[in-house]
C-alpha cells in the first residue's frame, strides 16, 4: 500500500471484528448511492522515484542560473544553511498550532523571540506571531485602523506596492470604504495631496518605506499632521532596510507591516512568505492573529502561551478581529533563526552592503547612454531608472543575456513605460554589476 | 529555557556577510538613519543551532508523537515532499519573472505544477475550476465568500445573511462577517447534523448562502446533504463547502456532485503537507461553472501550443486576493503527494481514516460518553461529562495524555458538545499506536474515579506544567524588550 497506511490486512480484520461489521464499506452507509462521484479520474499512483523524476523534469523547465536584479518587494538575499537545517527539524515542522502549551514550548518560545525581534527591528512595542504575507498584513492593518477609529476613509500613497493596493481593493469591495490615492512627487509621498485628503472621516494614511520606486523617506511630518486629526499612520517596510533606516517606531507610526520574505525565506515562486505586523501596546487588543505571551506555570517557572485568544475566531466567531486561523509559524521560525544568525552587528553590515552595492550600480548604470538613474531622493537597495526605450522590451532582451534586469513599471504605472526598478542585494558582486551594465549598454546602444 | 537574547554577548558574531567588493561606503543623510540600536542577539552559529535544536525538543510533533488532534488531520507528512520542495529550480524562482514580457517561458515548470493541480483538484472535488492563490484555509473561505458576494451583486440579488451550523469552525462565521454578511447560526439535531426544520424556517431570499463542512465537525456525514442544496438553491443561495474534512470522503462523495458551488481545500489536511507549528497552510478554492468568471486573477492557463501562461484578463474577477500565485512550495508538496498516492491511494486514505476513528470510538464507548452514538467518519467526538462529574475535565485528560507521550486530541471543540474530546487518528497511524492511546484513555477514566485531584498537577514529564493563562493575558508581556 502506497498511502503511508500502516494497518495490515490482519489488523483491519481485527478492527472490523471489534466494530462487528464485515467490511469497511459498512462504515460509509450515510453516503447514499445518489451521492457517489460522477467520476474520479485521478491517475494511478507512482513510486517516490517516479514522482521525483517528474518534478525534477518540471524544475528543469524553469530558468535557472539567471542573475537577478529583480526585486519589486521580493529579494534575492543569501539564506545561511543553518536556517533550513533547523527549520527542517520534524519537531518544528510537523507540529501544529501550540494549543497545548506544555508540549509546544519550543514553538511558543521561538514565536515569542520572533515577536521580540520584529519589535526591536521596527522600533515598535508589540508584534503578533505572523500573518500570511506582506499584502495580507497590510490589509489586516487597514482593517485594524478602521476598527480603532470607527471611520471609513483610507488615504494611500501611490508609492505603496501596486500589488498590495490591488489586494486592498479586492478585500474591501463589499464594505463601502472610501479609498483615496495620493500621488508621488520626485519619488516621495506627495505631502500636499495627502494633507488635503485628511478629514474627520479618515481612519488612516498608508505609506511604504522605501516605497515601490525605492525612495527612502522620513514620514515623521505626515505622522504629526495625521495626529492632529486622530488619524492613524500605517507603514509597510522592507525589513532588511531597517538595519540602517529610521524605524517606524522612531517616526511614531501606529501600525507597521511588511513582507518578511527577505528574512531568510527562499523566493519559492511566491510563497510561502511571511507577513509581519507590529503596533503600539495600546492597540494590542485590536491586533489580528495569534500572539504569544510570557507567563509562569504552577511551579513559578517562566513559560509561554498563546494569549488574548478572546480576539480570535475560534472563540469569538463572527465578532473576531480577523478570520485568520493558521498563520505562518514555520516562516516566522525561519525569520527568527535568520535574524539570530545574522545578529546585531551583521544586520547593520548587511544593510550597508546592500546600500553600497546599489549605489555602485547606480553610478555605473548612470554612465550608460539611454539610462537615467532617477536622483533627488535617497534610495536603499532598489532604485528607478528611465530608459531610452520601452522597459519591457529591455528586460526581455536582458533575459536572453542572462539577467533578470528589473521590474518594468509600465505594468502598474501606465505613464512610466520607459521606467524600471532595479534591485541590488548583497549577493551581487562588483563583477556581476559591471557585466550587467555592459549587457544593458549592448541592449540599448549595441 | 533561556531566551536567545539572554545568551547574547556583546561583540560576538555568528555570521560573515559576503565580502564588500565595493570600495566606497555610502552615507545616507543622518535624518534618514535609525538612532536606536536594533538589539538582535549577538551569538555564535553553534549557539543558534543548539538553542533552536533544544527548543525543538520541547515540542510534541507528528514525527515524534501520536497527534490525534481532531479537525486538524495530523497525518504523516512524507519526507520526499520536503525534498522536492527544495529543488533549486523551484525554490530559487523569482515570482515576478513571469510578469516580465515573455517571462512566462522561463517559469513553465512552475506554471505547469499550478495548472496540473487545478485539474487534479477539479477531478477530486467535482468542481469546474480552481484558484491556487489562497494562502490558508481561512483565506480560501474569504476568497470563496467574496466570490459569493460577486455572484449576487452581478445578479442584482439583495442578500444579507449567511447560514452557518453551530458545529462549524469559527473561521466560517468570522469570514462571512469579514465580507459584510450577517450570520444566522443553525443548531444541530439529535443526529449531529444541521436541523432541517430550522434551516427551512431561516431560509429566505435574503440568504446569500450556507457554509457547511461535510462530514461535519461532529464527524457525521449528513445523508440529506443534496436536499439541503436543493432548498438553498431554490432561494438562489449558494452552497459553500469547507473542505476541512474532505479527507473522509475521497472518491466516495465529491462536493461538486451533491450541490456545492464553492469549495475550499486545506492542502495541509487532506493532502499531507506539514502544519509547520501553525502554518503556512494553503487553501485552494474551486467553483462551479456559474462562478468561474469571478475567480481571482491571475489564472494559470494552458495554451494551444501546450505552454502555460498567466491570464489577468477577467473583467468580472474579484481581483487580487494574494500578491502572487499562492503558497507555491506547499502546493508543490501536495502535488507530489497526490501523484504518488494516485486514485487507489486516495481512496485508501478515507477508508483507513474512517476505520481508525470508528475503532477508537467503539473501544472508548464503555468509558466515555459518545457525543453522537452512531458510525462516525474520520473523527469521533467524545465527551468527558462523566469524568467531569468527578471533577476531571477534558483539559485534565489532555494533560494526563501528555504524560503518556501522546499529544492530546482537540478539546472544547466543537462548541456544541460539553467537555468535548475530538479524536482524529488519521489513516497513517497503526492499530498498535491506537491501542496504546486507547489504553491511556481508559487509565485516565479509571484515575478520574480513584484520584481526581491528581490531575491538577499534570503533566509532570514536560518542562512546564499548567501555564497561568490568566496572568499572561493580564500582564501582556509579548516582547522581551518591553
Amino acid at each position: 500500500m502506497s498511502s503511508y497506511i500502516a494497518n495490515t490486512e490482519n489488523e483491519v480484520k481485527e478492527m472490523l471484528a471489534v466494530l462487528k461489521i464485515s467490511s469497511i464499506e459498512d462504515l460509509f452507509q450515510d453516503i447514499k448511492p445518489r451521492h457517489a462521484p460522477q467520476s474520479f479520474d485521478v491517475p494511478q499512483g507512482k513510486s517516490e522515484f517516479e514522482v521525483v523524476q517528474h518534478l525534477r523534469g518540471l524544475a528543469a523547465k524553469n530558468l535557472s542560473g539567471i542573475i537577478p536584479f529583480l526585486g519589486g518587494g521580493y529579494y534575492d538575499h543569501y539564506v545561511p544553511a543553518a536556517v533550513s537545517a533547523l527549520a527542517s527539524r520534524g519537531e518544528f515542522y510537523t507540529a501544529y498550532t501550540p494549543y497545548q502549551s506544555e508540549c509546544s514550548q519550543g514553538t511558543l518560545q521561538a514565536l515569542y523571540e520572533y515577536q521580540s525581534s520584529i519589535c526591536t527591528l521596527t522600533g515598535m512595542e508589540v508584534s503578533n506571531a505572523s500573518l500570511y504575507d506582506g499584502g495580507s498584513a497590510l490589509y489586516e492593518a487597514v482593517m485594524m485602523a478602521l476598527r480603532i477609529t470607527k471611520r471609513t476613509k483610507v488615504v494611500m500613497s501611490a508609492g505603496v506596492s501596486p500589488i498590495y493596493r490591488k489586494i486592498l481593493k479586492t478585500y474591501t469591495y463589499n464594505l463601502n470604504f472610501d479609498f483615496q490615492e495620493s500621488s508621488v512627487v520626485h519619488g516621495h509621498s506627495n505631502r500636499e495631496e495627502i494633507y488635503k485628503l485628511l478629514d474627520k472621516d479618515t481612519a488612516c494614511v498608508v505609506l511604504q518605506n522605501p516605497n515601490f520606486f525605492g525612495a527612502v523617506d522620513d514620514h515623521s511630518d505626515i505622522v504629526n499632521k495625521a495626529r492632529e486629526k486622530n488619524i492613524l499612520v500605517i507603514e509597510s517596510v522592507y525589513p532588511v532596510s531597517l538595519g540602517l533606516l529610521k524605524t517606524p517606531g522612531e517616526m511614531d507610526v501606529d501600525i507597521v507591516t511588511g513582507e518578511g520574505q527577505s528574512l531568510g525565506l527562499p523566493l519559492n515562486f511566491g510563497g510561502p512568505y511571511l507577513g509581519f505586523i507590529a503596533t503600539k501596546k495600546k492597540y494590542i487588543r485590536k491586533l489580528p492573529g495569534r500572539i504569544v505571551g510570557e507567563t509562569t506555570d504552577i511551579h513559578g517557572q517562566r513559560c509561554f502561551v498563546n494569549t488574548l485568544q478572546a480576539r480570535e475566531q475560534h472563540i469569538r466567531r463572527e465578532k473576531a478581529t480577523s478570520n485568520i486561523c493558521t498563520n505562518v509559524a514555520l516562516c516566522a521560525l525561519q525569520a527568527v533563526i535568520y535574524m539570530a544568525l545574522i545578529g546585531k552587528q551583521g544586520f547593520k553590515e548587511l544593510a550597508q552592503l546592500n546600500l553600497d552595492k546599489a549605489e555602485f550600480a547606480k553610478k555605473v548604470l548612470d554612465e550608460i547612454k539611454g539610462v537615467e538613474v532617477k536622483k533627488g531622493t535617497p534610495t536603499f537597495n532598489e532604485f528607478t531608472v528611465a530608459l531610452s526605450r520601452d522597459a519591457s522590451e529591455v528586460t526581455e532582451a536582458m533575459i536572453e543575456k542572462g539577467f533578470a534586469a528589473g521590474f518594468p513599471l509600465g505594468r502598474y504605472y501606465p505613464d512610466m513605460a520607459r521606467h524600471m526598478i532595479i534591485a541590488v542585494t548583497e549577493k551581487r558582486t562588483r563583477q556581476e554589476i559591471l557585466d550587467f551594465a555592459g549587457a544593458l549598454d549592448a541592449v540599448l546602444n549595441g | 529555557m533561556e531566551l536567545i537574547f539572554e545568551k547574547s554577548v556583546e561583540g560576538r558574531q555568528g555570521y560573515r556577510n559576503p565580502c564588500g567588493d565595493i570600495p566606497t561606503r555610502t552615507q545616507l543623510p543622518s535624518g534618514l538613519l535609525r538612532k536606536n540600536e536594533c538589539d538582535l542577539p549577538e551569538v555564535s552559529e553553534l549557539e543558534v543551532v543548539r538553542h533552536y535544536t533544544n527548543l525543538s525538543q520541547l515540542n510534541f510533533s507528528l514525527d515524534t508523537h501520536f497527534y490525534p488532534l481532531g479537525s486538524c488531520t495530523m497525518k504523516y507528512n512524507p519526507k520526499f515532499t520536503e525534498s522536492v520542495a527544495q529543488i533549486p529550480g523551484f525554490s530559487e524562482l523569482h515570482p515576478l519573472l513571469p510578469q516580465l514580457r515573455n517571462g512566462e517561458k522561463f517559469t513553465q515548470g512552475a506554471l505547469e505544477v499550478l495548472y496540473n493541480m487545478d485539474c487534479l483538484l477539479c477531478e477530486i472535488t467535482g468542481m469546474d475550476a480552481f484558484t491556487m492563490q489562497p494562502l490558508a484555509g481561512a483565506h480560501g473561505e474569504l476568497t470563496g465568500v467574496m466570490m459569493m458576494a460577486a455572484y449576487h451583486n452581478a445578479k442584482g440579488n439583495k442578500k444579507k445573511y449567511i447560514l452557518v451550523p453551530d458545529s462549524a469552525h469559527g473561521t466560517n462565521p468570522a469570514t462571512a462577517a469579514t465580507v459584510g454578511y450577517e450570520i444566522i447560526s443553525i443548531p444541530s439535531d439529535a443526529h449531529g447534523v444541521m436541523d432541517m426544520g430550522i434551516l427551512k424556517q431561516k431560509l429566505s431570499h435574503e440568504v446569500a448562502g450556507v457554509m457547511l463542512t461535510s462530514p461535519n465537525t461532529h464527524g457525521v456525514f449528513n445523508p440529506q446533504i443534496d436536499q439541503v442544496a436543493e432548498l438553498v438553491h431554490a432561494v438562489d443561495g449558494l452552497m459553500y463547502y469547507d473542505g476541512a474534512n474532505l479527507n473522509a470522503v475521497l472518491a466516495r462523495c465529491r462536493p461538486g456532485d451533491v450541490g456545492f458551488d464553492i469549495v475550499h481545500i486545506n492542502l495541509h489536511k487532506t493532502f499531507g503537507t506539514p502544519h509547520g507549528g501553525g502554518g503556512p497552510g494553503s487553501g485552494p478554492v474551486g467553483v462551479k461553472e456559474s462562478l468561474t468568471r469571478f475567480l481571482p486573477i491571475s489564472r494559470v492557463e494552458k495554451k494551444a501550443d501546450d505552454t502555460y501562461s498567466l491570464n489577468y484578463d477577467y473583467p468580472d474577477s474579484i481581483g487580487y486576493i494574494a500578491s502572487l500565485y499562492g503558497n507555491f512550495s506547499i502546493i508543490l508538496r501536495a502535488y507530489a503527494y497526490i501523484l504518488m498516492l494516485g486514485k487507489e491511494g486516495l481512496m485508501a486514505v478515507s477508508d483507513h481514516a474512517v476505520l481508525n476513528a470508528n475503532y477508537i470510538q467503539k473501544r472508548l464507548k464503555p468509558y466515555y460518553k459518545v457525543a453522537y452514538d452512531r458510525i462516525c467518519m474520520h473523527e469521533c467526538v467524545l465527551s468527558a461529562e462523566n469524568q467531569a462529574s468527578q471533577g476531571v475535565h477534558a483539559v485534565d485528560i489532555a494533560k494526563f495524555l501528555i504524560d503518556k507521550g501522546i499529544h492530546p486530541p482537540t478539546v472544547y471543540f466543537p462548541l456544541t458538545v460539553k467537555e468535548s474530546i475530538m479524536i482524529e487518528p488519521t489513516e497513517t497511524e497503526s492499530k498498535r499506536t491506537m491501542d496504546l492511546f486507547i489504553q491511556a484513555m481508559i487509565e485516565a477514566d479509571a484515575l478520574s474515579k480513584k484520584d481526581p485531584d491528581r490531575f491538577k498537577v499534570l503533566p509532570q514529564t514536560t518542562p512546564v506544567t499548567r501555564p497561568d493563562e490568566v496572568r499572561a493575558a493580564r500582564e501582556l508581556k509579548t516582547n522581551y524588550f518591553q
